[in-house]
């Protein structure tokens, strides 16, 4: 796995197709999103808290892909892309377990 | 000062690539997103290889940014434009890098990579070639940056401004959600500190909010007192770089400080007050 140790999100986007389930005890949320069955490599995605406040974003991969470390509970994911494409899903976390969201947009 | 005097738009961006008074720079953490395609005619600066010091926890000094310039062919008269993905994060300070080392004329470009990449505009992966100056910074300029004494002293003195996310802000969270959770300092944030996320200073493209909003944000929202000295921190000092853009730059507070050390200092420092949970 290749992450930043500073704050920035992997400003290349992340590849989720690569072997996941080896992040112990984090509460991860990744994905993929598409577009017409066609990975969206160019594109955001946003996890928002309670309020729809903001948390993090990351450019998604070639892929089409993201990846979050959150806590434990809800969230909202919310996925922005050229051409004013947007979608918005709901998703639970929990620690030690990869909550997977494939997102059509 | 004026918003237009530091914050252009892309279309400012798109008329001037090619002059030769102005240098676009793409700054990031990880400059893959560079590699993969950036505006026509950008340098880049990866903000970890370029712009730290590579022992010391440190950035770039006063030498090291002289040599970095020029090596850039970056001149004195140039005007520098910047911009970056994160929303500007990495851009932003490195703007407040230029500032500190005291660049004349530098802009930031509002919205950065996400909104030139949603707008769907030109990209190119070609890399310009830029011939050698000779650069010459000035001494930093130590009213924009708070180191951890200063930052100790400020509390309840002056107004705390923590940008990190409510999550990080309370301890729910010891980082941001796209990174590892695993960071070994204490959670939670300096007492008297208020949560002003920088997020909120900026609309979903990246672009910032108005003058007014802004204002009113940190003012009546965030209940800061305009007429103290401010001190703006996140984690390692690139989110309030952001949050100190809008404070000094855009809104024209005189006393603003970035606490660079942030969180990643603070949280590790033995024998400092913290508070957890909400804001008191």
């Amino acid at each position: 796995m290749s992450t930043p140790d500073g704050c920035g999100a992997p400003a290349g986007g992340i590849s989720v197709s690569a072997a996941s389930g080896t992040f112990g005890g984090q509460a991860v949320v990744e994905g993929r999103v598409v577009h017409d069955g066609a990975p969206v490599a160019s594109g955001y995605a946003r996890l928002l808290g309670t309020g729809d406040e903001f948390v993090a974003e990351v450019p998604l991969g070639d892929d089409g892909g993201f990846r979050f470390f959150a806590a434990p509970g809800s969230w909202t994911l919310r996925v922005l892309a050229p051409g004013g494409l947007r979608a918005e899903r709901s998703v639970q976390a929990d620690y030690g377990q990869v909550t997977k969201v494939d997102v059509a947009i | 000062m004026s918003r237009s005097d530091v914050l252009v738009d892309a279309d400012w961006a798109e008329a001037h690539i090619g002059d030769p008074g102005v240098v676009i720079v793409e700054v990031d953490e990880d400059t893959s997103a560079y590699d993969k395609g950036h505006i026509p005619t950008a340098i880049k600066l990866d903000w970890k290889k370029d712009l730290q010091d590579p022992v010391r926890r440190d950035f770039v000094d006063k030498t090291g940014f002289e040599s970095l310039l020029s090596e850039r062919g970056i001149s004195n008269d140039d005007t520098v434009l910047l911009y970056g993905g994160n929303n500007n994060w990495f851009a932003a300070y490195a703007y407040w890098y230029f500032t500190l080392y005291g660049h004349d004329k530098v802009l930031l470009l509002d919205g950065g990579r996400k909104k030139w990449e949603l707008d769907s505009r030109e990209l190119t992966t070609d890399v310009p070639e830029r011939p050698r100056t000779s650069y010459t910074a000035s001494e930093q300029d130590a009213s924009l940056r708070a180191l951890r004494d200063e930052v100790v002293a400020a509390i309840g003195q002056r107004n705390l401004v923590d940008v990190r996310s409510p999550d990080e802000f309370t301890g729910r969270l010891l980082a941001p959600a796209h990174l590892p959770q695993e960071q070994a300092q204490r959670a939670g944030h300096i007492p008297t500190a208020r949560n002003v996320p920088w997020s909120k200073a900026a609309n979903e493209d990246g672009t910032f909010r108005p003058d007014d909003e802004l204002r009113s944000l940190y003012e009546s929202e965030a209940g800061l007192d305009f007429g103290r000295d401010t001190i703006a921190y996140c984690r390692i000092g690139e989110r309030s770089a952001h949050t100190w853009f809008v404070l000094h730059e855009l809104l024209g507070l005189p006393n603003v400080k970035n606490y660079d050390g942030s969180w990643t200092e603070y949280g590790s420092l033995v024998g400092v007050p913290i508070e957890l949970g909400e804001a008191r």
